[in-house]
C-alpha cells in the first residue's frame, strides 16, 4: 500500500521499503538517528529526494493536503489551537473515546487542563477521525503509563484491522514493537535502515 | 496671516532645550544623553538634507525628478520596514515583499488622490505629490513592518500547530489563516488608533503644520480628513498585500512550512 523509494532527507537514507495494507512495521533506532525526520518526509512535511507512493500513486501526483489526509502523521508532541477539545474534532465526537478511558464530557474540557498523556491520547483520536489509510506514529505511547499504553495499542490494532490500514510505528521500547509490529527495522546513526 | 520665517537663532534656542534635557539626564544618570544628542543631530541633518533636495525638486517640478524622489523614498521605506522585523525572510524577500506591497498601495492611493480627488495640475506637482506620498509611505511602512513581524514570529512560535494542521490534511492556506488574519489586524491597529484619536487626544501633525503655515483651520481639517482616509486605504491594502505575500513565502509548492526561509 505505502511504498517508499530512495527516500533521502538530510543524513537519512536513501531508504526503500513498503508497508502493506493491514501491516504494522516497527521502526527503532538511537536518538538523533532521524526517525522523526523519516516520518516527516513520508508525510511530505520535509523537503526530500526520492518518492513515496500510495497504491502506486506518487505523492507529487496529488495535492499535498490529499496526501497528508491519507498518510496521517502523529507527532510525538501534540499541538492544540482551540480553547476546548471539541472544535479540534470538526465532524463529530469520536465513538472510540471510551476505549482510551475518556468520558464524553472530555470534549468540553479546556485544552490547558489536559495532561501531556491525555493530549497524546486525544491527538491519536483526532488523527483517526480523519480515517487516514496509513498511520505514521512517532512514539505514540511515550508519555503514557503501562495501562494507557496497552489501551492505545488496542485502539491502533483495531483500526489497523478494521480499516485495513498500514502502520509505521516508531518506538524506543523494542518489547512494544515485538507486540505490535509484524516486522521491524532499525535506523542507524548513519541514517541507514537494517531489517531485523 | 503671514508665515513667520524661523532664523537659525530660533532653532538654536530650541536646540538649547534639548541640551538642557541631556544635561538633566547626565546629572540623574538616565543614560540617554548620548542617544538624545545623536538623535537630535540626525534629525537636523536628515531634515536639512531633505529640505535641500525638496528645494531642487520643487524648483524643477518635472515628472522625472518627482519620480526619482518617489523611488528613493520607496526603497528607503522598504529597507526600514524590513529592518524592523525580528525574523526576516532570507534572500531579501522581506524587503521585496514589503517594497512591492508599499508600491502597490501607496503609489496607487497617492496617484488616485492627485488625479481624482485633489485634481492638481500637473498631477505630479511636487508640492502635493511628495508630502502625500511621504505620509502614506511612512504609515504603510509601519503597518507592513508590524504585520510581517507578527506573521514570521507567529509562524516560528506556532510551528507545531501549523504543521499539525497540515498533517491532519489542511492546505497551507487553511493552516496559516488564523495567523494571517491576526497579522493583518496587528498591522492596521496603529492606523485605527490614529483615526479614533484624531482631534480628541492629538492634533494631527499635518493639520497643525498647515495651521501654523497660515491655512484656515477648516481647510486644514479637510486635508487632514483626506489624508487619514488615504492612510487607512494605503495601510490596509499594503498590510494585506505584504502579509499575503509573506504567508505564501512561508510554504513551498508542496505546502510544507519552510521556516528555513527565515533568518
Amino acid at each position: 500500500m505505502l511504498r517508499v523509494e530512495g527516500l533521502q532527507v538530510r543524513h537519512v537514507g536513501p531508504a526503500s521499503f513498503s508497508v502493506s495494507a493491514g501491516e504494522c512495521v516497527g521502526l527503532s533506532g538511537p536518538s538523533g538517528s532521524g526517525k522523526t525526520l523519516l516520518l516527516r518526509a513520508i508525510a511530505d512535511l520535509e523537503a526530500h529526494d526520492g518518492q513515496c507512493l500510495l497504491d502506486g500513486t506518487a505523492a507529487h501526483a496529488m495535492p499535498p493536503s490529499q496526501w497528508r489526509g491519507q498518510v496521517g502523521y502523529l507527532a510525538a508532541e501534540s499541538a492544540w489551537w482551540h480553547d476546548t477539545v471539541a472544535p479540534h474534532f470538526p465532524n463529530h465526537t469520536p465513538d472510540n473515546l471510551a476505549d482510551l478511558g475518556f468520558k464524553p464530557e472530555v470534549m468540553q474540557w479546556s485544552v490547558a487542563r489536559l495532561s501531556t498523556g491525555e493530549r497524546q491520547r486525544l491527538a491519536l483520536l483526532r488523527l483517526l477521525a480523519g480515517k487516514p489509510r496509513v498511520l505514521l506514529l512517532d512514539e505514540p505511547t511515550a508519555n503514557l503509563d503501562a495501562g494507557n499504553s496497552r489501551a492505545m495499542e488496542g485502539v491502533l490494532a483495531r483500526y489497523q484491522s478494521e480499516q485495513n490500514a498500514a502502520l509505521l510505528w516508531v518506538a524506543h521500547d523494542t518489547d512494544q514493537l515485538k507486540r505490535v509490529a509484524t516486522r521491524s527495522t532499525t535506523l542507524s546513526t548513519g541514517g541507514q535502515l537494517t531489517w531485523n | 496671516m503671514e508665515l513667520i520665517s524661523l532664523s537659525p537663532w530660533d532653532l538654536a534656542l530650541a536646540a538649547l532645550l534639548v541640551l538642557a534635557v541631556a544635561g538633566c539626564s547626565l546629572a540623574t544618570r538616565l543614560g540617554i544623553a548620548r542617544d538624545l544628542i545623536i538623535a537630535a543631530v540626525r534629525t537636523a541633518a536628515q531634515l536639512a538634507l531633505v529640505g535641500l533636495v525638496l528645494e531642487v525638486v520643487f524648483a524643477r517640478g518635472d515628472l522625472i525628478w518627482v519620480a526619482a524622489m518617489a523611488l528613493v523614498m520607496l526603497l528607503l521605506a522598504g529597507r526600514e520596514a524590513a529592518a524592523r522585523q525580528k525574523r526576516r525572510f532570507t534572500g531579501g524577500w522581506s524587503f521585496g515583499a514589503g517594497t512591492l506591497a508599499m508600491f502597490l498601495s501607496s503609489f496607487v492611493t497617492t496617484i488616485l488622490a492627485l488625479l481624482v480627488i485633489i485634481r492638481v495640475r500637473p498631477w505630479y506637482e511636487p508640492q502635493y505629490a511628495i508630502p502625500l506620498l511621504g505620509m502614506l509611505l511612512g504609515n504603510t511602512m509601519t503597518g507592513i513592518a508590524l504585520g510581517m513581524d507578527r506573521l514570521t514570529q507567529g509562524a516560528w512560535d506556532r510551528r507545531a500547530v501549523v504543521e499539525t494542521k497540515l498533517a491532519l490534511g489542511s492546505t497551507a492556506d487553511e493552516a496559516i489563516n488564523d495567523l494571517k488574519r491576526e497579522s493583518m489586524r496587528a498591522g492596521m491597529i496603529p492606523m485605527l488608533n490614529a483615526m479614533a484619536a484624531a482631534g480628541i487626544i492629538s492634533l494631527p501633525g499635518m493639520m497643525t503644520g498647515q495651521i501654523l503655515a497660515g491655512s484656515p483651520p477648516w481647510e486644514a481639517v479637510k486635508y487632514q480628513i483626506l489624508i487619514m482616509f488615504l492612510i487607512a486605504a494605503g495601510t490596509g491594502f499594503g498590510t494585506m498585500a505584504a502579509v499575503w505575500l509573506g504567508a505564501r513565502r512561508l510554504f513551498d509548492e508542496r505546502d510544507r512550512l519552510r521556516l528555513d526561509r527565515l533568518k
